[in-house]
C-alpha cells in the first residue's frame, strides 16, 4: 500500500483483547463452532423426544443419569400434560434462539462473501475474520435511541416488527433438521410454512404505512405488491413436489426422495427442474433479496419501508431478513434437493437402529446427527448461492418484476404443475421413467457445472488473476 | 412554474410530491429533485440545485491569478485535472504565454488518467444505483491505483492543483512511466472483466435500454456536452475537433452512441460511451508516454501576474463534457471575473423535460447516466 497507509498505523492502539492474535482466533473459533454446535445439539436431542409418548421416558433417563428417581409415568394426567407443555416451550425457545443466532451468522457469512467479491478486506476487527461483528452490531442497535416519529401511527409502528418476527419464527417449527429432528411434523407441513411466511407482508405493509413518510410508503407498497404476487408462482411450484410425493408433510416430502442427487425431486422430473427455478426465484422475491430488493432499494429509497426505524425495531427487521435466507434455503432443500437423506441409510436402517425401547439407542442418535449434517450442508450451499446472486446482479424495476411474475413465472408454474399431473400418471405405469430421467438430468447438470467452472477459470485468466485462497 | 411546484401541497391523494434528495445515496452529491409522482410513474421531476454553492467564481475575484488554481480543483473534484487545465489555458491565452511541449504532454497524461478515474466512478455509481454493488467497488479499486499514481506525481489524490499557469508543477518521478504502463496493461484487461460482469448483464440492459431517450436535436438544443452528447449520436469531441494542448499528436477514436442495445440516446448509450472512452484514454496515455519530449515543464512566468485588460475563453474536454473557462482581466493582480461553464449544470436543465412518464427507478438511471456531480452544478 501507499506510504500514507503506513503512516496511519502509527496512531493505532491495539486493543487489549486483540493483543494476542492466536487467542483471538481460538476464541472466535470456539464461539463460532461452539454456539451453533450447542444449538444444533439441543435441537438434535430435544426434537425427537418432545412427543407425548417419549418425553416422559426422556426425563426418566436424564434424571437417572443424575441419580434421581423421577418417573413421569406415575404422575397425574395434568402433570404429564404440563411436562409435555414445558418441553415444547423449551424446544420453541431453542428454535427461536437458533433462528436468531443463525441469522447473525448468516450476516457474517454474507458480509464476508461480499467483501471478497468486491475486492475488499471486509470485517476484520471484532474477532478473527470479523466473526463477532454481528454481535457488536446487535448491541449497537440495542443501545441506539429508539425513535418513533411523532406523526407515525403509534400502535402500528410499534407492532409491525413483531408481525415480521412471528412470521419468521413460526417457520422453524416445521423445518426438518434431520430424520426425526422436526419440532412438529404437521401433516400440512409445507402448506403451513407457505402460509406463515405470508405474515411478513403484513409487517412490511404496516411498517410502510405507519411510518407516515412517503418514501416508506413507497417501499411498503412495492414490497406488498412484490411479495403477494410472488406467492402465486411459489405456491404452484410447491405443488409439483407435493404431487410427486403425495403428501404435504415436510418429512413425507423428504422421505419420497432419495439420498443420491439423481433421486432428488429436482432431477427426477423435468417439470420439477422448472419448478425448482421458479420456486427459487419466487423465494428470492419473497425475501426481498436482490435482484428483487426494490422495497429496500438503497439507491432509491434510502431504506424504503424501514426508513423510520431505528434501534431494536430495525434490528428485528434485519434479523428476519437474514434469517429468512436460512428458511428459504431450508425449504428449497426440503422440497427439491433431498433434505436430510443420507446415502446408504434408508428408512429401514433408521428403524433398525431405533430399537424397540422407549428411548432410541445411541447409534440412532449418531445417524440423526449425520442426517442433520447433510441437511445443514445442503442448506448452507443454497444459502451461499442466494448470497452470491445478491452481490452479482442488479435490481429489476417494479414493472419488470411484475411482468416477470405474471407473464412468465405463473404460466411456467402452471405448466410445470399440469405436466407433473401427467408425469405422475406415466410414472405410476412405468417407474423406470423417473429413474432414467433422474440420471439424465443429473448428468446434464454435472456437464453444465463443469463447463461453468471452466468458463470461470477462463475469465480469471483473461484478466490476469488467479485463485488465491490464502486471503479468504 | 417551478416555484409553484415547490410550494404546492398535495391536491389529492393520487399525486405525491416528494423530495428526492438533497440527502440521498444516488443523486451524485447534494442535489434535490422535487418529483411529482402518480404512484410509481413520474409526472415531472424538477431539479432544485444550489446546495453545494460555494461561490467559487466570486472567490476568483478575491484571490490572485495563480492563487485561484486550488479552487479550480473544487469545481469538479471527481475529475480535478480538467478545471485546472481549463483555467490555466484561459489565463495563458490572456497573458499570451506559450506552454512548453513537455508540459502539454504532461497535462494530457494527467488529464487522461483523470478521465479514466472519473469514468470509473461514473460507471461504477451507475451500476450501484441500478443495484449492482460489486462493479462499483471493482472500479474504485482501479481508481485507487490511479490515485496512487497521481499522488506520486503531484502529491494529492483528489484535488490535485497540478497544473500551473504556464505548465505543470512537477515533472515525472523516476519509475512512474513503468508503473503507469503496468497499470494500463492490467486496466485494459479489467475493462473486459467489467463488461462481462455488468455491462451486458440482462437485468442491467433491461433497466437502461430505451430509457430516457434524448435524441440528437434535443441534446444539442439543451446544450448537453461530452458523453451525454456523444451518447445521443452527435460526433463531437473537443480533443479532436477543436484540439488544444498535445491532443493533435495523438491518434484515438471518439466513441459515439449508436443504440448499442436499444435506441440511440438512451441511458445505456450514455453509459457505454463512457466505458469505451476509458479504453481510448488508456491508448492516449500510452502514446503520450511514448512520445513525450524532453524539456522544461513550466514556462517562465513572472511572479506577480498582471495580464493586460481583456478576456479569454478556454474550452477543454472534461470527463463530463466540455468545460469552458472565461476569464476577464482588468489589468490587476486578481481576476475581474472568472466564469466556469460546466456540463453538469446544463444536464440539469434537461431532466425536467425528459422525466415525464419515467418511473422513479428510471429517474435514478437518468441522473446516473447524465453523470452529474453536484460541485460542477453549483460551484
Amino acid at each position: 500500500m501507499s506510504q500514507t497507509a503506513e503512516a496511519g498505523r502509527i496512531h493505532h492502539r491495539t486493543p487489549r483483547i486483540g493483543a494476542n492474535p492466536r487467542a483471538v482466533v481460538l476464541g472466535t473459533l470456539a464461539f463460532a463452532v461452539g454456539l451453533p454446535l450447542l444449538l444444533f445439539s439441543a435441537i438434535l436431542v430435544l426434537s425427537p423426544v418432545t412427543r407425548p409418548a417419549t418425553v416422559g421416558a426422556f426425563l426418566r433417563a436424564c434424571a437417572g443419569l443424575l441419580g434421581l428417581d423421577v418417573d413421569p409415568a406415575r404422575w397425574s394426567q395434568t402433570g404429564q400434560y404440563l411436562l409435555y407443555g414445558v418441553s415444547v416451550a423449551i424446544l420453541a425457545f431453542v428454535l427461536i434462539n437458533f433462528g436468531a443466532v443463525i441469522s447473525g451468522m448468516t450476516v457474517w457469512w454474507e458480509m464476508r462473501v461480499s467483501s471478497r467479491m468486491q475486492s475488499r478486506v471486509g470485517y476484520n476487527r471484532v474477532g478473527a475474520g470479523g466473526f463477532f461483528q454481528w454481535v457488536a452490531d446487535a448491541v449497537k442497535l440495542l443501545l441506539k435511541e429508539d425513535l418513533v416519529p411523532a406523526e407515525a401511527d403509534q400502535l402500528l409502528f410499534r407492532a409491525a416488527p413483531y408481525f415480521v418476527l412471528t412470521g419468521f419464527a413460526l417457520t422453524f417449527v416445521a423445518l426438518p433438521f434431520g430424520e426425526s429432528l422436526i419440532a412438529s411434523d404437521l401433516n400440512v407441513g409445507i402448506f403451513y410454512v407457505v402460509a406463515v411466511t405470508a405474515l411478513v407482508v403484513v409487517g412490511i405493509l404496516l411498517a410502510g404505512w405507519s411510518s407516515n413518510s412517503k418514501w416508506a410508503l413507497f417501499g411498503g407498497m412495492r414490497s406488498a405488491a412484490q411479495v403477494v404476487s410472488y406467492e402465486i408462482p411459489a405456491g404452484i411450484a410447491v405443488m409439483v413436489p407435493v404431487l410427486m410425493a403425495g403428501t404435504l408433510s415436510m418429512q413425507g416430502l423428504i422421505r419420497a426422495q432419495g439420498a443420491w442427487p439423481w433421486e432428488w425431486f429436482v432431477f427426477r422430473n423435468p417439470a420439477a427442474a422448472l419448478a425448482f427455478v421458479i420456486f427459487f426465484v419466487a423465494q428470492l422475491a419473497e425475501g426481498n433479496r436482490t435482484p428483487f430488493d426494490l422495497p429496500e432499494a438503497e439507491s432509491e429509497l434510502v431504506a424504503g419501508y424501514l426508513s423510520e426505524y431505528s434501534s431494536f425495531r430495525f434490528a428485528l427487521y434485519f434479523l428476519v431478513e437474514f434469517g429468512n435466507l436460512w428458511v428459504m434455503a431450508a425449504v428449497t432443500v426440503t422440497l427439491f434437493l433431498g433434505g436430510w437423506q443420507v446415502p446408504f441409510a434408508g428408512p429401514d436402517t433408521f428403524a433398525r437402529l431405533r430399537g424397540t425401547g422407549d428411548l432410541p439407542g445411541l447409534a440412532w442418535w449418531g445417524l440423526q446427527l449425520v442426517s442433520m449434517g447433510v441437511f445443514v450442508v445442503k442448506t448452507l450451499f443454497v444459502l451461499n448461492v442466494i448470497v452470491w446472486i445478491r452481490w452479482t446482479l442488479p435490481r429489476i424495476r417494479v414493472d419488470q418484476m411484475m411482468n416477470l411474475c405474471w407473464k412468465y413465472l405463473v404460466p411456467g408454474a402452471f405448466l410445470a404443475f399440469v405436466f407433473t399431473l401427467g408425469w405422475e400418471l406415466a410414472v405410476a405405469r412405468a417407474p423406470a421413467l423417473e429413474r432414467v430421467t433422474g440420471w439424465i438430468l443429473f448428468a446434464a447438470f454435472a456437464v453444465v457445472a463443469v463447463l461453468f467452472l471452466r468458463q470461470t477459470r477462463r475469465n480469471l485468466e483473461l484478466v490476469g488473476d488467479r485463485v488465491d485462497l490464502t486471503n479468504w | 412554474m417551478e416555484k409553484l411546484i415547490l410550494r404546492r401541497v398535495d391536491r389529492n391523494d393520487e399525486e405525491m410530491i416528494l423530495n428526492f434528495g438533497p440527502q440521498h445515496p444516488s443523486t451524485h452529491g447534494v442535489i434535490n429533485f422535487v418529483v411529482e409522482t402518480d404512484g410509481e410513474v413520474l409526472r415531472k421531476a424538477v431539479p432544485d440545485v444550489g446546495y453545494l454553492h460555494r461561490s467559487i467564481e466570486k472567490i476568483g475575484e478575491l484571490v490572485t491569478w495563480p492563487g485561484f488554481m486550488p479552487y479550480t480543483d473544487r469545481v469538479d473534484y471527481v475529475a480535478a485535472m480538467f478545471p485546472n487545465e481549463g483555467y490555466a489555458t484561459a489565463v495563458e491565452r490572456l497573458l499570451g504565454i506559450e506552454v512548453p511541449p513537455r508540459a502539454k504532454y504532461l497535462r494530457a497524461i494527467s488529464c487522461e488518467l483523470c478521465r479514466i478515474a472519473s469514468h470509473l466512478i461514473s460507471v461504477g455509481t451507475m451500476a450501484m444505483d441500478i443495484g449492482a454493488f460489486t462493479p462499483m467497488l471493482h472500479g474504485v479499486r482501479e481508481r485507487e491505483t490511479i490515485n496512487d499514481l497521481i499522488e506520486a506525481l503531484c502529491g494529492a489524490r483528489l484535488t490535485y492543483n497540478y497544473h500551473r499557469i504556464g505548465g505543470v508543477a512537477f515533472d515525472l518521478p523516476t519509475g512512474w512511466r513503468d508503473r503507469v504502463l503496468a497499470f494500463l496493461d492490467h486496466f485494459d484487461r479489467f475493462l473486459g472483466e467489467f463488461d462481462r460482469l455488468i455491462s451486458f448483464n440482462e437485468i442491467f440492459v433491461r433497466r437502461l435500454a430505451n430509457v430516457a431517450v434524448i435524441p440528437r436535436e434535443q441534446a444539442i438544443s439543451y446544450g448537453l456536452v461530452g458523453p451525454n452528447l456523444r451518447g445521443a449520436g452527435v460526433d463531437f469531441d473537443l480533443r479532436r475537433d477543436l484540439p488544444y494542448g498535445a491532443y493533435p499528436d495523438f491518434r484515438f477514436e471518439v466513441p459515439v452512441g449508436k443504440g448499442f442495445v436499444g435506441t440511440v440516446g438512451d441511458c445505456f448509450d450514455r453509459y457505454y460511451v463512457r466505458v469505451l472512452e476509458m479504453a481510448e484514454s488508456s491508448r492516449i496515455v500510452r502514446q503520450a508516454l511514448e512520445k513525450i519530449p524532453e524539456g522544461e515543464f513550466l514556462a517562465k512566468v513572472p511572479r506577480k501576474l498582471k495580464p493586460a485588460a481583456g478576456e479569454a475563453l478556454a474550452r477543454v474536454e472534461s470527463a463530463r463534457g466540455e468545460m469552458a473557462f472565461y476569464v476577464v482581466s482588468d489589468g490587476g493582480e486578481k481576476a475581474y471575473r472568472v466564469r466556469a461553464r460546466t456540463g453538469s449544470f446544463l444536464a440539469m436543465g434537461i431532466v425536467e423535460d425528459v422525466s415525464p412518464g419515467l418511473m422513479v427507478a428510471d429517474l435514478v438511471a437518468l441522473i446516473a447516466s447524465l453523470d452529474v456531480v453536484a460541485p460542477e452544478i453549483d460551484r
